[in-house]
């Protein structure tokens, strides 16, 4: 099991466990956790799912794909620890991962 | 007002049997069988047996009908293949009536448009509209009469989402009918009812710059605002665009925000109306809404399709497409397809993954708008529950005649007060 941080935009909490496997959207989608909207369902071609993942964690997660770049380049809210989650995988490496929910989803 | 007989053209798909005409014949680009309500058996055929389809002949040429959810997907997430340019509509544009705008451009160019234009319509600025908006459909509402009939597409329609339109441009409130003026021009078919030919609607095209070159003038020198306008004309990327690469960007957000706003608002009273169990579940839970309006989204789906130009020799769905090819993918048809979508065929006010539709399409040209749609639409039904038990459609609905803007220029309704 992953263990998950995910944290709203208001600084409410939510800790998720979730089998490695499933990407860090799935996880959160699954577990009903508002702040990610995952329009796309995890087609990497919305941009909803987007979080700030901690510095601490950010090279962890992997390097960004171009379509997720291109995604990523048009969100208005976009900073350097910014991710699609439908794009982060989770593993064993990623347990204790914590990521924050921007305060919309667009 | 008259409207373009579909069944006079020798392209004219009306009265065709949709299971046993030969189905290298199907033609989904004819307005006819749009106007008509006919066209979703001929997709459903498509979908079933020929879902990436090429129409040898049509009045807008040769074209390939994508009509399944994933491979309109596919073809939506992959522009390196699929280009944008000249034009997303299904016509071929000529030079002297092309208006540049980021919705038919690729990157590089198109991203450094978009990033502009986008923060007018971000969340954070609705944040800011949302009482505006609400002030504005309250207005509206509030002078309906009840058990009179009336016309919903003139009244509330049309009327609203012009308002919001003048909002977001802070256009001249008491000349707001000219953005629909120009919106509808823009789209339409001449002949059909608002322009009679492709002269007229250049000239209205050139009124439009005026006015906005007008507002631009005046914006330009003045302090950036959070209206349209001014985003573009203090914005580095857009501030030396040329005149019409500025009207085709102000025409896209007025046609952006215009037809399918309304066509969404029209569409989503026929169908709850169609549909009566489930205006039921409205009425017994408004916390409902928000997901309700992306179901309205999926089944009105207001832009019937998007049109690619392949760039490259491509093989989609086992078919080969040749570079230059026309490629329509048909969002309309992709949203009643029961492989992704769950009871497809249904409307359903409380589905699951309710915003998984395609009717903002999917990728870089994601309908920027989205959440501005909806916020409309939440704001808009929240208000009639608090005012109506039912809308009720009282009358035949009339549609646009167009295979482009799927929408409704009549539907005639009665209100009904609460108890």
């Amino acid at each position: 099991m992953v263990k998950i941080k995910f944290i709203e935009h208001s600084g409410q909490e939510h800790d998720v466990e979730t089998n490695p496997g499933a990407s860090v959207m799935i996880a959160a989608v699954s577990n009903g956790l508002p702040g990610i909207d995952a329009d796309c369902g995890g087609a990497c071609s919305c941009a909803t799912c987007h979080v700030y993942v901690d510095q601490e964690w950010l090279e962890k997660t992997g390097e960004i794909n171009p379509t997720e770049e291109a995604m990523l380049s048009l969100s208005t809210d976009r900073k350097d620890n910014s991710r699609l989650s439908c794009q982060i995988q989770l593993t064993e490496d990623l347990d204790g991962l914590v990521v924050t929910m921007p305060e919309f989803q667009f | 007002m008259t409207d373009a007989s579909g069944d006079q053209s020798k392209w004219s798909m009306v009265g065709q049997d949709p299971w046993t005409m030969p189905i290298d014949k199907i033609d989904l680009s004819h307005p006819g069988i749009w106007q008509a309500n006919e066209f979703l058996p001929f997709m459903e055929r498509l979908r079933l047996e020929d879902p990436v389809h090429y129409c040898a002949e049509s009045a807008v040429g040769p074209y390939w009908s994508i009509t399944k959810y994933k491979d309109i997907m596919q073809v939506d997430t992959s522009p390196e293949i699929f280009s944008s340019e000249p034009t997303i509509g299904i016509v071929d544009t000529y030079d002297e009536y092309t208006l540049p705008s980021f919705i038919s451009m690729d990157p590089p160019k198109h991203d450094e448009q978009r990033r502009i234009a986008q923060p007018v319509v971000a969340p954070a600025n609705l944040k800011r509209l949302e009482h505006l908006i609400r002030q504005r459909v309250c207005n509206i509402l509030d002078e309906l009469p009840l058990e009179t009939e009336f016309d919903w597409v003139k009244e509330v329609s049309i009327e609203l989402t012009t308002q919001m339109l003048a909002t977001l441009f802070d256009f001249p409130f008491e000349s707001r009918h000219k953005l629909t003026f120009w919106s509808d021009a823009a789209t339409a078919i001449p002949g059909a009812g608002v322009v009679s030919s492709n002269e007229e609607r250049w000239a209205a095209m050139e009124e439009c710059l005026q006015v906005f070159t007008g507002l631009w003038n005046e914006r330009v020198n003045a302090e950036p605002g959070n209206d349209l306008v001014s985003m573009l004309a203090h914005g580095k990327a857009t501030q030396n665009m040329p005149p019409l690469e500025y009207l085709g960007n102000i025409i896209l957000l007025i046609v952006g925000g215009n037809d399918t706003t309304r066509n969404s608002i029209s569409g989503g009273v026929l169908a709850l109306n169609e549909t009566p169990r489930e205006y039921d579940k409205l009425r017994a839970d408004h916390s409902i809404i928000p997901n309700m309006v992306s179901e309205i989204i999926r089944w009105q789906t207001p832009l019937a399709y998007m049109r690619r130009t392949a760039l490259v020799d491509t093989k989609l769905g086992g078919k080969q497409i040749k570079a230059g090819d026309k490629v329509v993918m048909w969002y309309a048809s992709g949203n009643r397809d029961s492989e992704v979508i769950d009871r497809a065929d249904e409307f359903l006010i409380d589905r699951d993954k309710a915003r998984q539709h395609l009717s903002f399409g999917f990728g870089l040209h994601r309908c920027m708008g989205n959440r501005l749609a909806e916020m409309q639409l939440r704001i808009l039904w929240e208000e009639i529950m608090q005012r109506f038990d039912s809308v009720e459609v009282v009358g035949q609905p009339k549609r646009v005649y167009s295979s482009f803007v799927k929408g409704y220029t009549h539907l005639p309704v009665k209100l009904h007060g609460l108890n």
